[in-house]
């Protein structure tokens, strides 16, 4: 998936791209709104500005489950930067969705240059 | 498949069955699976579970009931490829949205869990696909890898649970597959939440041969088999040695056919075996076992009849270069397609193999006649338990379908004759023994019947001999206390023939002596009749002087009297 030798993808996107997220979820189940609203709440505290959450509803959308080998729900996908990561679950745990997410704070990630450092 | 239909009727309505369509798996179930509900099949690796599976959907398919197969471990490229090497045209069937095949990818890297979660996801992906082509099967195979993905166990369980529910509400017919584990069922533990039917796959390996076994564990309300049934996986899918006859319920017919031998036949009766009865050979090596086989292939092939030869020690071409020698052509019927040959080695794979391998080339030949020489081969390589029920199947099938078996026996030279090795008779309507008699240095072979269930036959020994124009039977010498065969039958006839020889003539040398005799005394009479005669005329002439004399002397007498005037009285 880290098929694009031109550019270190972690830096460049870390720093310069657009994160892009989806939120698999199935209707609008309280799972489902607790898990939007954590990543909501983690994006803007860390992601300023820099990110966009698609929330895809598979009862809408059925055949995407199969489509996005998606089992569980909710499940986040980190679509951008590459690699694409998943997070399973409402997100209730801010710890695990930011190691999940690979969001380092941003003073680290200019001092090394290197998100993937101290992994 | 109306029995199947009947059996469906027989039961209570609340347990409908879905027959598979695999061949086999139907009988064992008493129907099929059970409509509607999970079954698990599970086994160890390499036993058959994706394949049993598959053709499920398969057979499905094949009778427009569409199915969905959810693959946990294969891509849905690798199933098209390992399943085109039997037959089975899953991309034909996927354009034609009859089977669906869903292959889920379960990655553990790059994953991460935080707060709750369920397997909804996986729920609405079956559910799409059932609505998508209207599936009425579903088989998820093998679905334990679940376990070994990231989901916790605890909710995986209970997602478990809440996936049977589910699949249950929709009413499809689902086939579960679970690896083996080292004391259960499944390593995971499926069977407690498929309650309804589970089906145990395995591959054992006996003396370095290995064979397929199917058992049923449970099959809650409904009859089912319980015993270990043999199956087979060949370039047409999966077959189970069906229990046809769990009764002895088969029709007999009356009808006679010619063993070939018109002596044997007349033997029993002059008409030869029943058409459906099994007839046991048995004999030392070398005693005409095969010969006594081909007669009955020939005389049958002339009839028009098609007959199947299962040969275990000889090669086909073998078989009918030493026929010819005895005079019995049988390529002809070969090369007229009348008579086939299916030779293998008893050892390349377990008795229940070689039984449902045959029952299979029976299936599809479909002869009048089968051979199986030896069958004492296949009980090399089978346990003596297992060999009774395993050959009375097959019998019993062949009975069923009014194919008359000729099977051979080799039994051991110095063994007891009328020793079969795993007690094979009871199944055998017609048992013939060949018998090696030895004696004035030569072996000559003697036949006779033991049995034959039925019919009147004779109760005599016969000499047999191998001609270049076959199999000859002879009466034995029998006399003097002792049977004799060969050339002491040979030379006690020549014996008798002089015994017989000197007797006519002393025979002949006293009739000439009373013929003497009589022409003699008749002389003799003709003598005394001579002499009498002469004496007779001799005193009939003196009688004749005599009494002229008497006359005489009183005519005198009287002249006398009246000379002398003498008184009167």
């Amino acid at each position: 998936m880290t098929d694009k030798p031109t550019k270190l993808p972690g830096e460049d996107a870390a720093l310069h791209e657009t994160w892009q997220l989806r939120l698999y979820v199935a209707g609008q189940t309280a799972k489902s709104l607790i898990a939007l609203a954590n990543l909501t709440q983690i994006c803007e505290k860390h992601l300023e500005g820099r990110y966009a959450i698609t929330v895809i509803d598979l009862l809408k959308d059925p055949q995407l489950a199969k489509g996005d080998q998606i089992l569980a729900l909710p499940t986040l996908v980190r679509l951008l930067p590459e690699p694409v990561k998943q997070i399973l679950g409402d997100l209730s745990n801010t710890e695990r969705v930011l190691v999940g997410l690979d969001i380092k704070p941003l003073e680290e990630i200019g001092w090394t240059g290197n998100p993937h450092a101290g992994i | 498949m109306s029995n199947q239909n009947s059996i469906l009727i027989d039961k209570s309505p609340s347990l409908l069955k879905c027959p598979t369509g695999i061949k086999g798996l139907d009988e064992i179930t008493d129907g099929g699976l059970p409509l509607g509900r999970p079954t698990l099949v599970c086994g160890g690796s390499g036993c058959g579970k994706t394949l049993l599976a598959m053709e499920f959907l398969v057979r499905g398919a094949e009778m427009l009931e569409p199915g969905i197969f959810l693959a946990f471990e294969e891509t849905s490229k690798e199933l098209t490829q390992n399943f085109a090497s039997i037959g089975f045209d899953l991309n034909d069937l996927s354009t034609r949205n009859l089977i669906d095949i869903d292959h889920v990818l379960l990655e553990r890297s790059g994953l991460e869990a935080s707060g709750e979660y369920d397997l909804e996801g996986l729920f609405i992906r079956i559910g799409h696909a059932i609505d998508r082509i209207g599936a009425r099967r579903v088989v998820l195979d093998s679905l334990e890898t679940l376990f070994t993905g990231y989901f916790s166990e605890g909710i995986l369980r209970l997602e478990l649970r809440r996936l049977f529910r589910f699949l249950k509400e929709r009413g499809v017919t689902t086939v579960v597959t679970g690896e083996q584990g080292e004391r259960t069922l499944t390593r995971y533990g499926l069977e407690e939440y498929v309650a309804d039917c589970v089906i145990f796959l395995d591959h054992k390996v006996t003396d370095q041969i290995a064979t397929r076994r199917m058992r049923v564990v449970k099959y809650r309300g409904s009859s089912h088999g319980t015993n270990e049934y043999p199956f087979l996986i060949d370039d047409h899918g999966l077959s189970v040695m069906p229990i046809s006859s769990l009764a002895l319920d088969h029709t007999v017919t009356d009808e006679r056919i010619s063993s070939g031998i018109p002596r044997l036949d007349t033997m029993m009766g002059g008409q030869g075996y029943y058409r459906g009865s099994s007839i046991l050979v048995t004999g030392t090596a070398g005693s005409g076992k095969s010969s006594l086989a081909a007669h009955f292939i020939d005389a049958a092939c002339e009839r028009g009849e098609k007959c199947l030869y299962f040969a275990f020690e000889e090669s086909r071409d073998q078989i009918l270069r030493n026929m010819k020698s005895i005079g019995i052509d049988l390529k002809r019927w070969t090369d007229a397609g009348l008579l086939q040959f299916r030779n293998t080695r008893s050892t390349l794979y377990g008795m229940e193999m070689h039984l449902v391998t045959m029952h299979k080339a029976v299936e599809q030949f479909q002869p009048s006649i089968v051979i199986i020489d030896p069958i004492s081969d296949l009980l090399v390589c089978a346990k003596d338990s297992e060999v009774m029920s395993m050959l009375s199947r097959l019998i019993d099938y062949l009975k069923l379908k009014h194919i008359t078996a000729l099977c051979t026996d080799l039994t051991a030279v110095g063994g007891s004759l009328e020793k079969t090795e795993v007690g094979v008779s009871p199944l055998m309507d017609t048992w013939i023994l060949l018998q090696t008699m030895e004696g004035t240095g030569e072996r000559n072979r003697g036949l006779y019947i033991l049995k034959s269930r039925g019919m009147e036959h004779s109760n005599q020994v016969r000499e047999f001999t191998l001609t270049n124009s076959g199999i000859q039977l002879r009466d034995v010498y029998i006399g003097s206390g002792r049977v004799l065969t060969g050339s002491a039958r040979l030379s006690q006839e020549a014996l008798e023939a002089a015994e017989a020889q000197v007797l006519n003539e002393e025979i002949e040398r006293k009739l000439r002596e009373v013929e003497r005799k009589r022409l003699l005394t008749e002389a003799q009479i003709k003598a005394l009749q001579a002499d009498f005669e002469s004496g007779k005329e001799e005193l009939e002439r003196n009688i004749l002087s005599e009494k002229l004399r008497r006359d005489m002397l009183a005519k005198d007498a009287e002249a006398m009297a009246r000379r002398r005037e003498a008184d009167r009285g």
